[in-house]
């Protein structure tokens, strides 16, 4: 064996060393993204008081769907169910209007003070949004809007970063594409929505899985504004529950599937147009 | 502006367009968000409270008091002590574990990587509310997988969230098995953008990996560093679901955070000025560890 060829197999031996512990660190790390989530549907399904034995069991020794089935009967966890997924589609729908909208008139139409403007509106970026909690509170109290769903829906039809992300996105449309359509005589709103929507497709189809699960997602909002169970969404209906069936495991495992499938099967099946969404540094946590 | 004044270079029609298409999201971001901001600071200076809610003529200025008021109460010291170590701790670990796992991902030697990263992102997009649910069974002393794992490799069962020294540490690493994934994705495509070559030529050069990682990946991966602690710390100074799903702040407060107490405050005890005071103390802080992070990536590039 030459020496060229004992170098070329003992990197060989080097690399199939590093791909050995390449993959146990991964599956290791898979196993643990993935182990709360999969405790989580097992104990769903297992008999009342087998989450809570000593040692754990892992799997049911019987599958019921008995829990399933008290979360919509006994509990009408599915009325939340419903206020979550209304809630979540009107302020994907409607937001993604409103800020595309904007976003384009900040992108491409010239008017005077624009730059300013949107230098103004940016700087609400660093703001929190707890700090206009209080005061929105009072304000919605005023308009009788407190503990109904248009109290949760109005704050979430704009967004400063929407029309952000919608305008860096909007500023790549070629001028004189939108020129020509002027001077065919086509008026602004049809401009707007037989060229710019089609053409800001992409970055429209990232914003409203983004806005959907957030909207979803949402938490402390809702919980401020909505007082009455049939109106909770379903994360406060859950956090609501938690406290009064402490000891329900398994009831609790079923309404946290239950209320985590909706945004999996979004992410599963759109994660596609998510991700690219992320990955180009577009979209912030 | 009308548009009544049309300049040569700005089209009338344009112009009115524009303020049509901006109207209904300047209104709903001005009214219900630029609005409730400033009234906030307002509401600061107020003993507004739930007479004032009753009847608002029951409210009067009180200067800074709500804010000394602050300064003086442990509670406030508390939590803000609280939100620091989740930040200062629970930060810099989830970026850590996301680097490590976007290096993982980023290795030519590995297939399979769309499995591995939907995976590694799922639960960053599932519901707060129900994994930290979740997690405290997970916690339980008794019961909990954690405690069981533990006890194979001969650790006695602690008890997670009902000892003040763990709950922190509990929820922190929560919170680091629930956004890694986000991170994760920005530093793959942070390392994607890094050219081959410099690689190449340090292992020409003789360079180990760990010294490529440490004179090649991570200043090159700088801007994107800065950008992922900014977004991260931010996040985490707003901690509230967290301890309230799996704590409710306890116990002896050691998991209250500033948003807890402000949502304790304000809706729970309805002493809206003195909550208001507390979110602009938190608005402050987020934005001193903002700049402050920024001017620390100017000085190192100076």
């Amino acid at each position: 064996m030459s020496a060229r060829e004992s170098v070329m197999d003992s990197a060989r031996q080097r690399q199939r060393i590093e791909r050995v512990v390449l993959y146990t660190l991964l599956i290791i790390g898979a196993f643990l993204a993935m182990l709360p989530m999969v405790w989580m549907v097992s104990a769903s399904l297992m008999p009342s008081g087998q989450a809570s034995t000593y040692p754990p069991h892992f799997f049911p020794t019987r599958i019921t769907f008995a829990h399933y089935t008290d979360l919509f009967t006994r509990l009408d966890l599915g009325r939340n169910l419903l206020n979550s997924a209304f809630v979540s589609f009107v302020v994907t729908f409607a937001s993604l209007f409103i800020n595309s909208l904007a976003g384009y008139a900040f992108a491409k139409l010239r008017f005077r003070g624009r730059d300013r403007l949107f230098r103004a509106l940016s700087t609400g970026l660093v703001l929190p949004v707890q700090v206009a909690m209080l005061p929105l509170f009072l304000l919605l109290k005023n308009m009788g809007l407190i503990n109904t769903y248009w109290g949760v829906i109005i704050p979430g039809l704009s967004s400063i970063f929407g029309i952000f992300l919608v305008r860096q996105y909007a500023l790549a449309i070629p001028d004189e594409m939108l020129d020509a359509a002027r001077v065919d005589g086509a008026s602004e709103f049809r401009i707007f929505w037989s060229i710019v929507v089609p053409g800001i497709m992409p970055i429209l189809a990232t914003l409203s899985i983004w806005t959907f699960l957030a909207t979803w997602n949402d938490f402390m909002w809702p919980l401020i504004v909505l007082s009455d169970a049939s109106h909770y969404t379903l994360p406060v209906a859950l956090a609501n529950l938690s406290g009064e069936h402490v000891q329900d495991t398994e009831l609790m495992m079923a309404g946290s599937v239950l209320t985590v499938i909706p945004v999996m099967l979004v992410f599963l099946f759109l994660q596609r147009y998510y991700i690219q969404g992320v990955m180009a540094g577009s979209v912030k946590g | 502006m009308t548009g009544r004044k049309p300049s040569l270079s700005i089209p009338a029609e344009a112009n009115t367009a524009a303020w049509f298409f901006l109207a209904p999201a300047l209104l709903l971001i001005g009214v219900f968000f630029f609005l409730p901001v400033a009234a906030s600071l307002l509401l600061s200076v107020t003993d507004f409270d739930i007479y004032g809610i009753a009847n608002a003529s029951n409210t009067r200025f009180v200067g800074l008091q709500n804010y000394v008021k602050l300064l003086h109460t442990p509670d406030f010291w508390k939590a803000l002590k609280n939100t620091f170590y989740f930040a200062f701790v629970g930060g810099p670990l989830t970026i850590a574990v996301s680097l490590g796992a976007a290096l993982l991902l980023n290795s030519k030697l590995v297939r399979f990587k769309g499995f591995f990263r939907t995976i590694y992102f799922t639960p960053f997009v599932t519901t707060l509310v129900a994994v930290a649910i979740v997690w405290r069974y997970l916690y339980h002393t008794r019961y909990g997988l954690f405690n069981y794992g533990l006890s194979k490799v001969g650790v006695a069962p602690i008890d997670w969230l009902g000892d003040p020294h763990w709950a922190m540490p509990a929820i922190i690493l929560m919170a680091v098995w629930k956004s890694f994934g986000y991170n994760m994705l920005i530093f793959i495509a942070g390392l994607q953008a890094v050219p081959e070559e410099l690689y190449d030529a340090a292992e020409i050069d003789g360079a180990g990996a760990f010294r490529r990682f440490f004179s090649i990946t991570l200043p090159m991966l700088a801007p994107t560093l800065v950008f992922i602690s900014v977004i991260t710390m931010i996040g985490y100074f707003q901690l509230f679901a967290e301890p309230y799903v799996m704590t409710q702040g306890g116990p002896l407060r050691s998991t209250t955070s500033v948003v807890l107490l402000m949502y304790e405050e304000g809706f729970r005890w309805w002493r809206m000025g003195y909550a208001a005071a507390i979110a602009f103390v938190l608005f402050v802080v987020i934005l001193i560890a903002t700049l402050l992070q920024f001017r620390l990536q100017r000085g190192e590039r100076a």
